[in-house]
């Protein structure tokens, strides 16, 4: 009997290796972002629509994790909104033994979206305002830093309950980025970063998790890239930008505030939060792909490039649809050249 | 004659103990209930065989997590069951005292660690030295898991053998080796399937220990050194998530996950109960 | 096993060599070295996760001995770890699983040893034994879904009976460590249950119908005579089902609010040692932080160890078979 059960479990073994990788078929483990989840899952879908024998396999665990993972070489390449910091390259270089090279993709938003009973409008946020709440110290709907911007909207008496990020993440990098720009306090107490000592407020998993957290939560307040607000049907608000007007989140206004970027540096590293100009909205900012100058793997080499290659014509037309904000042609260009610094 | 009062109290509190037992057996009733409602009901063809569609498309699938929880659970098994099985016998038929000791409490040791220490075991043994996620490093962790279950398992019902079949074994001139293989061990047989079966099911839930090693996949995981989905992840990072596509499937995931593992433990119980044994 | 193996009475060993092969044959000492190896495949499997985890968590250890477990701020941008929040957090929601837990379980078991007649015990624990195997993630599932949002319904009546004490102040979120305490006492009462009542019946029915002859009601009975007898073995049990809610990770994750700071109110966000290494070790940016959650792991294997030891010493003492 021991006999049967071994030559069943080597059959069992047998078929389910069956969807061995053959000599074409080239899976790619990548991770980070959650921020841009929602296009990337799209093209990568719709990459391996085309080229059949390309798998990425892209995991949205923040852009914490993406930093961390390509750091350890544990996937092929990251993602994450929050540009590395020097010291984080400089830590790739010594673990990897390579450069790590940014390639911006499109251009995102985060968005304030929260979930008050019974109001619908999107609400006019000051900087100051949003630092106010996420320091905890406007803890009320209906403070008058938030009622001042808001007149015609009826505010609730109750607490505002603060949701932020639990993981790393470079959707929270551009909006303390943002709130370190608006609020000198925020930047004294807070700073800017992947991940900060939040003063208050529960903590969701990811884009995803902050989202279904403000969903499920009354009088939450939340920041999520705008995509996740879009999709699920949620109320978010204007922010005030240094022009001084009230705009919220779009297509057009996130392009404003790529178009007021004077340079883009060599390795492809800006903040363009709170940039000057009308109809900017000021909590916009690139994601970049984070991938190694050096790819041992000559098959996933090629696949990265030519996917670069791709996402940088056919997939920035797709971008629109989903709210996120093509790249300006300049950096299109830019980036082309720079495909060829992978090696 | 009995107070009244002391005749109320007993009442009431008698009573309350019919309570708390209703609430308990209630509890699971309403969890099946639920699950049948919310993911049974709306359980499509699609979800057994198609691929994950990417956010905010309908349509999608589990067919890569169904695929590679059974991948997993397979190697889990081959690695945990074997080692706990062999483990099991040394401790119910050869087996010293102290030396059996030891390994009995450090059995009881290794199951109580709780199911992430071993994954962050699994992913400092194998996932970082490899430098990727595998479905490889997701079997050894749940595979070790198993151990354990299965070592204390196999050695219950070795040693409720009655000795007088061992005894009868040698006294036809049987060595140990071959009275422990072909009369102790058929035996047995019934409590050592049984328990194979609870193994497989107890680990067939864990998540925790998945998420560092198999990490997950939205495609097919070719052969074992590719991370792979599997039905528990994709149920939590599908619940925590905004889209109310994903929410649907995780209930329909966590059902089919429920179902699977009841069923193995209802079949359990009863092959063991045919055969007059109680499980443990 | 093969039809021409020698049996005793057929060969005599007659020399040194030939008394090795004979062994051999019979395959005693294979059998006896193969499984031999599988038992120590336990002990060396144990040893290596200790020393892993050990070794692993070096850098953390050093940097900051003992204020690791009592600093009560993490903040791996400052370099800052004080895993105290998490520490308050997983003992908090266990004591309330035990809080909740215990006389549900003790309640039942009662029920079921003492009072139901044996066909319906036996179906009943049947089906409570049932509820151990549901996963920890279908519970979590549950958890966001239903008890949070019917908690939130039911806050106004907690408060009102219970919001006198500074445990149940506060803004209430839904999640929160009175929603992972609920949770989790759902996931440890059929441990209780299963234990308690095995050791209730176990009890001598002399002890009971002694006190009864002495004119005792049920009740008394079992609260005076029955349960004293049983106590250890129910002791063991509730061990047993702390060192299960210590370690339990993905329900507690999914209701808790993951917020590493201490509340006193049970209605405030909190996080446990588990949650918080299954939510950020994977993005553990440097050494030093991998190495925190590896310590944290550390301590709670140290934890489950501690309490694990302990249950095994009463329930073993009690019952004739092992802790399960």
């Amino acid at each position: 009997m021991t006999r049967r059960i071994l030559i069943a479990n080597a059959a069992l073994a047998a078929v389910l290796t069956a969807g061995t990788a053959s000599a074409q078929q080239v899976l790619i483990n990548a991770g980070g972002a959650t921020f841009p989840y929602p296009i990337y899952s799209k093209w990568f879908d719709e990459y391996h629509k085309k080229f059949s024998n390309i798998a990425i396999n892209y995991a949205s665990i923040g852009s914490g994790g993406g930093i961390a993972q390509v750091t350890a070489g544990t996937v092929d390449f990251g993602a994450s909104d929050g540009p590395m910091t020097d010291a984080a390259i400089k830590e790739f270089q010594d673990k990897r033994g390579s450069a790590i090279l940014h390639f911006p993709t499109v251009l995102g938003a985060d968005v304030p979206t929260y979930n008050i009973p019974g109001v619908t409008a999107s609400l006019n946020f000051t900087g100051d305002a949003l630092a106010g709440i996420f320091m905890g110290k406007i803890t009320k709907w209906d403070d008058p830093a938030i009622t001042k911007e808001n007149p015609g909207v009826k505010l609730p008496s109750n607490n505002i309950v603060v949701v932020h990020r639990s993981d790393n993440s470079g959707t929270t990098y551009i909006w303390t980025d943002y709130l370190s720009k608006a609020s000198k306090e925020w930047e004294m107490k807070v700073g800017r970063g992947n991940g900060v000592n939040w003063p208050v407020g529960l903590g969701g998993k990811g884009n995803e998790g902050v989202s279904g957290s403000v969903q499920q939560t009354a009088n939450s307040i939340g920041y999520v890239e705008l995509a996740y607000a879009i999709q699920n049907k949620m109320t978010y608000g204007k922010v005030k930008n240094v022009a001084g007007e009230f705009i919220q989140a779009s297509l057009a206004s996130v392009t404003a505030a790529a178009a007021g970027m004077k340079d883009m540096p060599e390795d492809f590293r800006v903040s363009i939060t709170n940039g000057p100009g009308k109809g900017v909205y000021p909590i916009s900012s690139f994601t970049w792909l984070l991938i190694p100058s050096k790819i041992a793997d000559p098959a996933k080499k090629k696949a990265i490039k030519d996917f670069l290659a791709w996402m940088l014509a056919d997939g920035q037309k797709m971008t629109e649809p989903l709210l996120y904000a093509p790249l300006p042609k300049a950096v299109v260009t830019k980036e082309l050249k720079a495909i060829d610094k992978i090696q | 004659m009995l107070s009244l009062r002391r005749k109320a109290v007993n009442a009431v509190m008698l009573s309350l103990t019919g309570v708390c037992t209703f609430l308990a057996v209630g509890t699971l009733l309403f969890i099946l209930g639920y699950l049948f409602v919310h993911g049974g009901t709306s359980l499509t063809w699609n979800f057994f065989t198609k691929l994950p569609t990417p956010v905010g498309e309908a349509g999608g699938g589990m067919a890569n997590a169904l695929l590679g929880s059974a991948k997993l659970l397979l190697l889990a098994s081959c690695i945990g069951i074997p080692i706990g099985f062999l483990g099991g016998v040394y401790l119910a038929e050869f087996g010293g005292s102290s030396f059996s000791y030891v390994v009995r409490y450090t059995t009881d040791l290794l199951n109580g660690v709780p199911s992430i220490v071993i994954g962050i075991f699994a992913y400092i043994l194998i996932v970082l030295p490899q430098q990727h996620y595998s479905t490889f490093a997701g079997g050894i962790a749940l595979g070790v898991m198993m151990i354990p279950i299965a070592i204390r398992s196999s050695e219950d019902f070795l040693k409720a053998v009655p000795v007088s079949l061992r005894e009868g074994a040698m006294a036809l001139g049987a060595s140990k080796a071959k009275t422990i293989f072909t009369v102790v061990i058929p035996a047995a047989k019934a409590g050592l399937i049984t328990g194979i079966m609870l193994n497989i099911a107890r680990v067939a839930g864990e998540t925790a220990p998945l998420i560092f090693t198999a990490f997950g996949n939205r495609y097919w995981s070719p052969g074992w050194n590719q991370p792979t989905a599997s039905l528990p992840v994709m149920i939590y990072t599908y619940a925590i998530s905004p889209y109310a596509d994903w929410k649907q499937q995780a209930w329909s995931a966590g059902f089919v996950l429920l179902m699977l593992v009841l069923v193995i433990n209802v079949s359990a119980r009863m092959i063991l109960s045919k055969r007059g044994q109680v499980a443990r | 096993m093969s039809a021409t193996a020698p049996t005793a009475f057929e060969t005599r060993p007659s020399g040194r060599a030939s008394a090795f092969w004979h062994r051999l044959r019979s395959g005693d000492d294979i059998a006896y070295v193969i499984t031999l190896t599988c038992a120590l495949t336990i002990l060396a499997v144990t040893a290596l996760l200790v020393f892993e985890l050990y070794t692993n968590s070096t850098l953390p250890r050093e940097k900051f001995g003992w204020s690791f477990l009592t600093g009560t701020t993490w903040d791996p941008v400052a370099g800052q770890y004080g895993a105290l929040p998490f520490i308050y957090g997983t003992v908090v929601t266990s004591a309330l699983a035990l809080l909740m837990g215990i006389p549900l379980g003790v309640g039942a078991a009662i029920f079921l040893a003492e009072l139901a007649p044996a066909k319906i015990s036996n179906g009943l624990t049947f089906l409570i034994e049932l509820l151990a195997a549901v996963p920890s993630v279908i519970f979590g599932l549950l958890g966001i879904f239903v008890l949070v949002p019917a908690l939130v319904a039911l806050e106004p009546a907690i408060r009102a009976v219970l919001g006198w004490t500074p445990l149940f102040s506060g803004p209430f979120y839904g999640v929160s460590m009175f929603s992972a305490g609920v949770v989790l006492s759902v996931m440890i009462v059929p441990f209780i249950i299963s234990i308690s009542r095995e050791v209730i019946l176990a009890v001598p029915t002399e002890q009971r119908e002694g006190a009864l002859a002495l004119g005792a009601t049920r009740w008394e009975t079992t609260w005076n005579v029955v349960l004293p007898f049983a106590k250890k073995g129910i002791m063991g049990s509730i061990f047993l089902a702390l060192a299960r809610s210590l370690g339990e990770t993905m329900a507690v994750t999914m209701v808790i609010g993951n917020e590493a700071k201490i509340h006193q109110s049970l209605f405030a966000p909190g996080y446990s040692i588990a949650a918080v290494i299954a939510n950020n070790f994977s993005e553990a940016s440097d050494a030093l932080e991998r190495g925190t959650y590896i310590e944290l792991g550390l301590v709670l294997f140290g934890l489950t160890i501690i309490i694990n030891g302990l249950a095994r010493i009463l329930v073993l003492s009690t019952t004739k078979k092992g802790a399960t």
